[in-house]
């Protein structure tokens, strides 16, 4: 059960009334790292929810290499990795446990082993016994993408993965994407952090009121021409 | 891949983990079904005397009233942090996290129980023991029935904002078949002529009614869970 693309043909979603995507298309392939831009409300993560099979499109096709999301069932799934807003860990368990029982539920080989790779990348090795709840807000942003990530997903969506980091930890961040990417990954990402993922991002799309448009390419720094396709 | 059975024991070890480090569901829910008794008793025992069949409608009531308590704060947790999504995204079937949330809810139901029978059994002078093989499969019975439906609807309300309001106004009209069976197996053994032919069929009723309720649990999860 494997893909090497994704692709959102005019999907739409609406809740109620309000429109939160309006005809998006978008192809993102293995080995790409793609920042979705947008303000506040934007939709972005409506369409992280969608790639990321949680919630169904109003209307369009989504398609994981030639499979739909239905087609996949759970087998696809467990090649998706999603990074929300909210952090998916129980606070009540350490930080061991919490990877330890994403590790498996997704049947992970050597899930000890794999375990102890996650603190290490996440810089956690000794805090590894503490309970969630005594980690700083990095810490636990730190933990949550590696538990986003512990199973080597083919289809990554990070969702302001940059939140909470200090500069060592969105550099060691930027690695983590770059190695996915090398992986053969396809890496989604949304941000305001423009100047953090500028570095690595290999497509930029813009999304406002709905509509998604690729970000023109041009002179300037990521933020300026986001800046100015936005205010267009 | 993780087997069906693999995925909801994994969940289900995971809560009592949680649960064992806070113990606030447990803590919350036995006091609650404690203090309600109370008032029960006070109310309806007077003179020594207790008002007929009370005391077996009085242990079903208590442990609907905690079995609510419990499904709204279990499926807070999940909420809080959106673990539920990070559940519902793992490569296994999506009943299988409804089994392993279910089996949580039953085992602490289990727990009220054990709690509360006594109590019951001495507040009320009810000789709920006379019977025990009996009652207590009135009890799993019930527990199972009342989980299955609750289960459900708490894991559906668990987005929702009005979640408080509008666990119990589904639940309560939903599990009221198994309620009445609770009820009514649980009079027909602490009356004085015991009638264990009463008590049986309203256990068969039950697991009749647990059949349903858990069939179509099992078949509504998955969809009512995707957005």
């Amino acid at each position: 059960m494997d893909f090497t693309s994704l692709t959102l043909t005019n999907v739409s979603r609406h809740f109620g009334r309000r429109r939160a995507l309006a005809g998006v298309n978008l192809t993102a392939e293995a080995g790409q790292i793609v920042a979705l831009l947008g303000a506040n409300g934007a939709g972005k993560s409506t369409l992280l929810s969608i790639a990321a099979t949680l919630l169904d499109a109003s209307s369009g096709d989504v398609r994981y290499g030639r499979m739909t999301a239905r087609e996949g069932g759970h087998a696809l799934r467990g090649r998706i990795g999603l990074l929300g807003h909210d952090l998916y860990l129980y606070p009540e368990l350490t930080a061991t446990e919490n990877l330890r029982f994403f590790a498996d539920l997704y049947a992970l080989d050597s899930p000890g082993d794999r375990v102890a790779a996650a603190l290490a990348s996440a810089a956690l090795q000794d805090r590894g016994n503490d309970p969630v709840s005594s980690f700083s807000r990095g810490m636990r942003q730190r933990l949550a993408v590696e538990r986003a990530l512990l199973h080597e997903p083919r289809l990554a969506l990070l969702d302001e993965p940059f939140t909470g980091l200090d500069d060592v930890s969105s550099e060691t961040l930027r690695a983590r994407l770059s190695a996915l990417r090398r992986r053969g990954a396809i890496v989604l990402v949304t941000t305001h952090e423009l100047e953090a993922i500028e570095p690595i991002v290999d497509a930029a799309y813009l999304l406002g009121r709905g509509r998604l448009e690729r970000l023109a390419a041009g002179a300037g720094s990521l933020r300026d021409r986001y800046r100015r396709q936005a205010q267009a | 891949m993780t087997t069906f059975f693999t995925a909801a024991a994994l969940v289900v070890r995971k809560d009592l983990l949680v649960e064992t480090r806070s113990r606030e569901v447990v803590y919350t829910s036995l006091l609650f079904a404690v203090s309600c008794m109370l008032v029960f008793a006070f109310g309806l025992v007077k003179e020594g005397r207790v008002v007929a069949d009370a005391a077996a409608a009085i242990l079903w009531i208590t442990i609907a009233f905690a079995g609510t308590l419990a499904l709204g704060r279990i499926f807070d947790r999940e909420r809080q942090n959106e673990t539920m999504r990070a559940l519902l995204l793992a490569p296994v079937p999506r009943a299988a996290i409804y089994i392993g949330k279910f089996a949580g809810v039953v085992l602490l139901l289990l727990l009220v129980e054990a709690a509360v029978v006594p109590l019951v059994a001495l507040m009320f002078d009810a000789p709920l023991f006379r019977h025990a093989p009996l009652l207590a499969g009135l009890m799993v019975a019930g527990s199972l029935g009342y989980a299955a439906v609750g289960t459900l609807f708490a894991a559906m309300l668990a987005r929702s904002r009005s979640r408080g309001t509008l666990l119990p106004v589904l639940l309560y009209p939903m599990t009221v078949p198994v309620i009445i069976g609770g009820v009514r197996g649980t009079a027909a053994l602490l009356q004085p002529d015991v009638d264990i032919a009463m008590a049986r069929t309203w256990l068969v009723l039950l697991l009749c009614f647990d059949a349903v309720f858990l069939t179509l649990a099992l078949w509504l999860f998955e969809p009512v869970m995707t957005e």
